[in-house]
């Protein structure tokens, strides 16, 4: 197993990571280095105060107007408009003078005893007492998602394009081959949990709100810095907000969505914009989806200590109970056949393979593993630095695998209460799957002092390794390659097997240390 | 009647197989729905223990073992419409007379009043068992002049039930035309049988609920007006007397009884439930997915293959569930991928790529033909053009009859994808004239048929030039200006490459009908109609395009002998000029308004997003083989115009 006890230490405060080269990382704190970084195109920066935020919400208006008396139906049409059947249960109980005591008084006990059921059904899951935006944040893939500037980001999948959603509610895209950066703003885009861009196509991108799912659809050919809302399908299914997670099918033809709210997972064919519910005992909800690059799985947690993997044949599903809490992130192998997750809780990296089924045989559910062997140890680790001893380790927020299947990179909560203030930090991992499952430690990647991590993304197709792209807490975005040869490409000397680590300079001799090894059987 | 698919092994083996299974299912679910609609019926509040006593032995009783008994019979007779009526391609009526058209055809006025007569039989089973003051028709009561000899006097709120019974059987199946309930759809998610009907039960629920209450409230309303024929009517024929001492149903008063309109409205649910339970299995069966086999090592088995399957024209499930296995096939399963690629042993030929790859493009090019000849004549008469050719237009561009005089014309007529399966039509299917399309119904056996309808449909030629091979749309839209010289060039204004091909024999000038000209003119054209009508059966465009993209997509590590290469130019070719015809219709101002979105309905209202579903899946296509062959295929033949239009695929510009 590997573990963070066999990493490089990280680097002195006030260094960034650039780049890794020759099988290291390499670091640079001269400004010199930084602006070589960021004067490449794709590299911004969104400072809090440029963004205009919504200092009041819809509702509030109402104290600008004098208050008049309406009558008792006007009100209760009102309240049953707004707020449902507690609302209008709310609007008869509190109108003592209008109606008769004994409608107000059952109508209030009608209310109690709603009360007393949703609590009851909130015990049991906790979570569906939070407010919309608390379980965005609560699911989301973003550390710290309420207080973030950039709260999603979504690379195109065939281009160098990118979508990039604001503290703001709107969302930029740039394209690196185009001058125009069209911004997207709706009536109903309001708290972007997650976008991103349609497989084998090049304009759609379907944007995960509070109340509803997007699919906007970008002509890339168009001048137009403002596409006008005629532009976006608005997919909302009664009962199905807020929207935290959305995945496509690398096909391009589904698009799944989950909501902590319902137990129902969406499946959408956006184009004709219907749905299927997949609905299963258990759970109380959909809080991540993950759809394998393969296609032939999605992995959907749940918010209790229950995750599922589908098979997107038939859809039918395997259920993984954990033990101790949820499935917080998870993500796939490029082949599709392994996935690695973290639970909430617990500070390792767990594994489950899946072999493939016979070709051309349906069956039931697909086989998979018995039980998820872990593969790492992120567990809380002392590094002496000339700076003085600094603790990194802890509970996982997210994981990304980088399409090559040669680089992991691991994002690590931190925790800025805690008396030796351990940072939010990414670790990077060197992985294998052929011939046998192998990770290696490959390093940290820190930013400029006082910037903590927040979200992560591989670039779908960078040509020379691996491209990862961190959104900072500062609302800096940058770019850190990984220059290596993949294992798929053919070259000469080692058979096989280029991305060894050989450290020349590495600060521990970790190679004499017994790395996680997986056995082929 | 059925000779035509007697004939079909499919219909005989599967569909018929199917539909008895989705049936047997209904009989089987009868006795649980029955049992919950008589505690619904009987509830009382302050009653509970009596209500399940008197519950439990109705049900046990030989009244109910017997309505049982007709309710299961009602249910047959329910599946029997189902299978009779089904069709895969919807009937969209263009306009408003169309609808009427349909509605009154001779057909579906049978299907109406079979349907009325189920709905007295069921409205009578549950008037036996809810009981009570509704048990009989006649009752004994005292004569009101003061005789002691005992009379029959007709007990109305038995009377009140069956005509409701019959009035919402008679609006199942209006609706059913209106809704297009017939029309069976597949779905993009397959799911086992079970859960698929687990997770569409709710919907039923709910929908028979609220379908119910809206045919009480229209029922109520009508009652109140007409109430006293069909009463007075009954008490004639029967002998029976009007109680006076009685209330009256037929006024408000009278109606405003909350437990007759409760029993009213829970009958007509539970009938609804019933048949749209039988319904929604029949459509669950039927769409269930189909392996075919690729290739047999037995020639008796050869007919059922796919490529052989795929291009049989009838009937019309079969060809879509072939070309469904094959867009599933060509996905997920590499060793059958393996068989669509393999050559034939001896000769070394490889027939099943292209049978399968020939009849999909030729669906495709089938498609484009039809959109370019839409958008011919709406583009030369440009959009300010009057009602009367807008039905033309539509007629020319999309009617495919092989009418006997056809078949002499057109040696090998190329199968263009008929839109016709109107309820009405799958009688004559098999018959020599086969149906007008649905879009442009009235057909011809409907009343409103008129010599002058009949040449509006005359046959578009069948052996369309560019089949597969098509250079350029241009060539194509200027054909009717160049070869076209009489006054029909409208009505035949379909893209004719040599003037030989221009059907003669049903050009001789026949004067329209007075009465066809003033339906032409009534004819309130609704245009985003014409546009589902235009892709009512994209479906399976849909999987041809999948099916086809797939396979090319594996054939760049899978095909082993290179025999997708040499299809690989015409493949692009059929979709880059569907590309092309599509994008344009989508210009015309009602070919991208969405839809209402109608969710309180049976109806499957997938058709109308059809075109939408083609053009993603077009785009998806294209760029699945632009993704996987990447700059290879600027080693590929093809025109100019092509080339720019992948390389804006290969830059991710679309």
């Amino acid at each position: 197993m590997c573990s963070l006890a066999l990493f490089p230490p990280p680097l002195p405060s006030g260094q960034t990571t650039l780049c890794e080269s020759n099988n290291e990382l390499l670091s640079g704190a001269t400004t010199e280095d930084r602006l070589k970084q960021e004067s490449s195109p794709l590299s911004l920066y969104f400072p809090r105060e440029s963004l205009k935020l919504h200092s009041r919400t819809e509702s509030s208006s109402k104290a600008a107007f004098l208050d008049h008396s309406e009558t008792l139906w006007m009100r209760s049409a009102a309240a049953w408009r707004d707020g449902g059947l507690t609302g209008l249960l709310n609007e008869i109980t509190n109108s003592h003078t209008d109606v008769p005591k004994c409608l107000s008084v059952s109508s209030g006990c009608i209310l109690a005893l709603l009360r007393k059921i949703s609590s009851f059904h909130g015990s049991l899951f906790p979570h569906l007492t939070l407010s919309s935006e608390d379980m965005i944040a609560e699911f989301s893939q973003v550390l710290n998602w309420s207080d973030c500037v950039v709260r999603a980001f979504a690379w195109h999948p065939h281009t160098d394009k990118f979508a990039v959603a604001l503290l703001d509610d709107s969302i930029k895209i740039y394209n690196p081959k185009s001058v125009t950066t069209p911004t997207l703003k709706h009536r109903l885009q309001r708290s972007v949990a997650a976008v991103q861009w349609k497989p084998l196509c090049a304009s759609a991108l379907a944007v995960a709100c509070q109340n509803c799912l997007l699919v906007w659809h970008v002509d890339p050919c168009s001048l137009s810095t403002r596409p006008s809302s005629g532009c976006a399908q608005v997919l909302s299914h009664p009962g199905h907000s807020p929207v935290t997670s959305i995945a496509w099918s690398p096909s391009g033809s589904l698009l799944v969505s989950a909501s902590p709210m319902d137990t129902a997972m969406m499946v959408w064919d956006v184009a004709s914009e219907s749905c299927v519910p997949l609905q299963r005992v258990g759970g109380g909800g959909v809080s991540f989806l993950s759809w394998s690059p393969d296609g032939s799985h999605v992995l959907a947690s749940t918010p209790s200590a229950l995750f599922r993997v589908w098979e997107t044949r038939m859809w039918t599903c395997e259920r993984w109970p954990c033990v101790k809490g949820r499935c917080q992130s998870g993500c796939w192998s490029p082949d599709g056949s392994r996935l690695l997750f973290t639970v909430l809780g617990e500070m390792v990296i767990y594994a489950l393979t899946f072999t493939d089924t016979p070709a051309g045989v349906p069956t039931s559910t697909s086989k998979g593993p018995q039980a998820a062997a872990v593969v790492a140890d992120l567990s809380e680790t002392t590094f002496n630095t000339p700076n003085g001893d600094v603790i990194i380790g802890g509970e996982i927020q997210s994981l990304a695998w980088d399409p090559t299947g040669e680089r992991l990179a691991v994002l690590l909560k931190g925790d800025p209460q805690a008396a030796d203030r351990r940072p939010a930090i990414i670790a990077v991992f060197k992985t294998r799957t052929n011939p046998i499952f192998e990770l290696l430690p490959c390093g940290f990647i820190q930013g400029e002092l006082g910037a903590e991590p927040r979200l992560m993304q591989f670039h779908p197709n960078f040509q020379h390794g691996a491209l990862l792209t961190v959104c900072w807490s500062s609302g800096r975005i940058t770019h850190v390659p990984f220059y290596f040869m993949g294992a798929g490409v053919p070259h000469f000397g080692l058979s096989g097997s280029p991305s060894v680590p050989r450290p020349q300079a590495g600060p521990a001799d970790f190679s004499n240390h017994s790395l996680f090894t997986e056995l082929i059987s | 009647m059925f000779s035509a698919e007697q004939s079909c092994w499919f219909v005989r083996k599967v569909i018929c197989w199917r539909a008895a299974a989705s049936i047997a299912w209904a009989v089987l679910l009868l006795p649980p729905i029955t049992a919950v609609f008589v505690i619904l019926s009987k509830f009382s509040l302050l009653h509970p223990i009596q209500t399940i006593s008197e519950c439990l032995s109705l049900l046990t009783s030989a009244s109910a073992v017997f309505s049982l008994i007709l309710l299961c019979g009602v249910i047959l007779m329910v599946g029997f419409l189902n299978l009779e009526y089904y069709t895969v391609i919807p009937t969209i009526a263009c306009s408003k007379i169309a609808l009427l058209g349909q509605l009154l055809h001779p057909r579906q006025l049978v299907n109406s009043l079979v349907h009325c007569i189920m709905g007295i039989i069921v409205a009578w089973c549950c008037a036996i068992t809810i009981g009570g003051r509704y048990e009989t028709l006649g009752y004994p009561c005292a004569q009101s002049d003061g005789d002691s000899s005992p009379q029959m006097c007709l007990n109305e709120y038995h009377l009140i039930l069956l005509l409701a019974g019959a009035f919402v059987g008679f609006s199942y199946s209006l609706l059913g035309v209106i809704h297009n309930m017939n029309y069976v759809s597949f779905h993009t998610v397959q799911q086992y049988k079970y859960l698929r009907f687990k997770g569409s039960l709710p919907l039923v629920v709910k929908c028979s609920a609220t379908q119910a209450l809206k045919s009480v409230r229209n029922y109520v309303v009508v009652y109140l007006f007409l109430g006293y024929i069909p009463k007075a009517w009954i008490c004639k024929t029967l002998n029976l007397h009007l109680n006076s001492s009685a209330h009256p149903l037929d006024s408000i008063a009278g109606l405003l009884d909350f437990s007759l309109l409760y029993h009213l409205w829970i009958s007509a649910s539970f009938l609804l439930f019933t048949w749209h339970i039988t319904l929604l299995l029949f459509r669950i069966f039927v769409t269930e997915v189909y392996s075919f086999p690729v290739q047999s090592s037995f020639t008796e088995d050869v007919h059922q293959c796919l490529p052989k399957v795929l291009t049989d024209n009838q009937p019309m499930i079969l060809k879509f569930l072939a070309l469904q296995d094959l867009a599933l096939l060509s996905q997920h399963s590499p060793s059958r991928r393996c068989e669509v690629f393999s050559l034939s042993q001896p000769g070394g030929h490889p027939h099943n790529w292209n049978a399968i790859s020939k009849e999909c493009m030729s669906l495709l090019a089938d498609l484009t033909q039809r959109l370019v000849a839409y958008h011919d004549t709406v583009a030369t008469n440009g959009r300010a053009k009057s009602l009367s050719t807008g039905s033309e237009r539509k007629t020319s561009s999309e009617t495919s009859v092989t009418s006997g005089t056809d078949d002499l014309m057109s040696p090998r007529p190329t199968f263009l994808m008929k839109t016709p399966a109107s309820v009405f039509a799958r009688s004559i299917v098999g018959g020599p004239q086969s149906p007008l399309t649905a879009p442009f119904t009235p057909d011809l056996d409907s009343p409103f048929a008129s010599p002058a309808l009949r040449r509006l449909t005359a046959p578009v030629e069948q052996c369309s030039p560019w089949f597969g091979t098509v250079q350029s749309p241009h060539v194509m839209r200027r054909g009717p200006k160049l070869w076209s010289t009489s006054t029909d060039s409208q009505v035949n204004g379909s893209p004719q490459s040599s003037p030989a091909s221009v059907p003669s024999p049903k050009q001789e000038p026949s004067k329209p009908s007075l009465l066809a000209q003033f339906l032409q003119n009534r004819k309130e054209q609704l245009p985003e109609a014409s546009s589902q009508a235009l892709f009512a059966d994209s479906q399976a465009h849909i999987w041809a395009l999948e099916g086809l993209s797939y396979l090319v997509q594996a054939s760049f590590s899978e095909d082993q002998f290179g025999v997708v290469q040499t299809t690989l130019p015409s493949i692009l070719s059929c979709m880059l000029v569907l590309q092309e015809a599509v994008d344009r219709h989508f210009k015309l101002p009602h070919a991208s308004s969405k839809p209402v979105r109608s969710t309180g309905s049976m109806g499957d209202s997938t058709y109308k997003t059809l075109r939408f579903a083609l053009r993603a899946t077009l785009k998806t296509a294209i760029y699945r083989i632009t993704t996987m062959f990447g700059n290879h295929l600027n080693a590929i033949q093809m025109s100019a115009e092509h080339r720019k239009r992948l390389q804006q695929f290969l830059e991710y510009k679309e």
